[in-house]
């Protein structure tokens, strides 16, 4: 089944000339994992945030599992989407529990069952359920904080997840341990991941399909491999062979 | 001065609570009317900035002036000086409002919003927590410019300490006079010290 549909989807900010999005369209099934690589400016997180209507498209369209995303109530819409976010946007003032439990609260689930939601979901993003429920955000690494983002988005059991360079600020050693609980926790869940980078190794580790953006145009969506054998562009060249050169450098240190 | 307290302790301690009721009844009414114009104007920037414009005009007119202006109005009085106090008390809430509110950081209201939280929850659950300090000290500015400028408000018959200090004056009783001027200043010292403390205490938490 078709997860996200983009059909000619086109943004400009206003004050601005240049296009944010210029007529993208793209496909995604229930179930991929998905990785938007693209340098800043390229209309990635324009992109994802118009997916759950932080953004509106100044034409085209944008469906969810077949339904038009303009005729829902924003509101409903995100609660049946995660989002997570390089700031992480933890509540300061609540604890790991009261963050991770905001929303089943606002709907009014009762409490037995939002603590039991709570343990399952710091279990699943690998964080002791006992040591760290009650902790404040404060108290935890950046790496921890950002298990928590993931809980907190994971909270109300949505189909798609959008991640918007979620490990951006992370070091690297924490980062490669994250990219591997995020793909565990894919593996399991069948979710649709939709990951913002401009990493490239990141892009091409986590995906099993790849949108390469530039200037607002979806220049290629294709599996790692395709890509790689078959570069559809001539940004999409330079930037395979940069990260080409990257490993030439690295071997020849070793 | 003893001497005159304890000859005439009604005489002081009524003005006292005179002077303490128009503060509350200011501050209540100010508070009220200052949530409407935050939220009618957080995410209204022109509106917010025209708001802003027209409330220090207001709160630059002398005292005095702004009394006179609406004598013929709402007549001498209560009603009159709680209306201006009242008025002087919106360009400081709201400046400080507002300023509170968007200072919360905009990862984590743009966090909420994307978990989908109402613009109300937002407010209630996240700005508001957030803010509270920030809210708080403008409360608490607010109440020490009524408390003082309050005392002028018994040039219009509102009564209060200030009566007291401009009998004082008319007659030349020095108890009076050091009497009102005592009060009026310790109270405005000691509320603002006071919720000082509790806005500290807030903050730990």
């Amino acid at each position: 089944m078709t997860a996200i549909e983009y059909r000619k989807v086109c943004k400009q900010f206003t004050g601005s000339r240049a296009y944010a999005l210029q007529s993208v369209s793209a496909s995604i099934e229930e179930g991929e994992f998905i990785t938007i690589l693209g340098s800043s400016g390229c209309g990635k997180t324009t992109l994802l945030k118009m997916t759950n209507r932080l953004y509106e498209p100044d034409s085209g369209e944008i469906l969810l599992f077949g339904e038009h995303i303009g005729d829902k109530d924003p509101v409903e819409l995100r609660r049946g989407v995660g989002y997570v976010i390089q700031q992480v946007g933890l509540f300061p003032h609540l604890t790991v529990e009261e963050n991770i439990g905001m929303m089943p609260g606002l709907l009014k689930w009762d409490r037995e069952r939002i603590a039991v939601r709570v343990t399952e979901l710091l279990t699943l993003v690998g964080l002791e359920p006992e040591r760290f429920r009650g902790r404040y955000p404060s108290q935890l690494s950046g790496g921890q904080q950002q298990r928590i983002g993931l809980a907190l988005a994971l909270a109300l059991d949505p189909k798609v997840m959008l991640l918007d360079e979620p490990f951006g600020a992370i070091d690297a050693i924490t980062r490669l341990n994250l990219q591997n609980e995020l793909l565990r926790i894919h593996g399991g869940l069948g979710k649709t991941f939709l990951f913002v980078t401009h990493d490239i190794n990141e892009a091409f580790k986590l995906g099993n399909r790849v949108m390469i953006m530039n200037e607002g145009r979806l220049l290629q969506f294709d599996t790692p491999k395709n890509i790689v054998q078959r570069p559809a562009d001539p940004f999409v060249e330079t930037l395979i062979r940069s990260a080409r050169e990257q490993e030439t450098f690295w071997e020849a240190v070793t | 001065m003893i001497d005159y307290l304890t000859r005439h302790p009604e005489k002081i301690i009524n003005p006292l609570l005179q002077h303490i009721q128009l503060v509350a009844v200011t501050l209540v009414l100010s508070i009220l009317l200052v949530a409407a114009l935050t939220l009618l104007s957080l995410n209204r920037p022109r509106l917010s900035n025209a708001l802003h414009q027209v409330l220090s005009v207001v709160y630059s007119i002398p005292s005095l002036a702004l009394f006179a202006v609406l004598i013929p109005v709402t007549g001498l009085g209560t009603v009159t000086a709680v209306i201006v106090l009242t008025a002087y008390n919106q360009y400081l809430l709201l400046r400080s409002f507002t300023t509170g509110l968007r200072e919360v950081e905009s990862s984590v209201v743009e966090a909420a919003r994307g978990i989908g939280m109402t613009e109300g929850q937002i407010l209630t659950r996240v700005q508001i927590p957030l803010a509270k300090r920030a809210l708080f000290a403008g409360v608490r500015l607010a109440v020490v410019s009524t408390i003082c400028i309050g005392t002028i408000a018994a040039s219009i018959n509102a009564g209060g300490l200030g009566a007291l200090l401009f009998d004082g004056l008319r007659t030349m009783n020095i108890a009076k006079i050091l009497w009102g001027s005592l009060l009026s200043a310790g109270l405005a010292i000691s509320v603002n010290a006071l919720l000082k403390l509790a806005e500290e205490r807030m903050g730990r938490t």
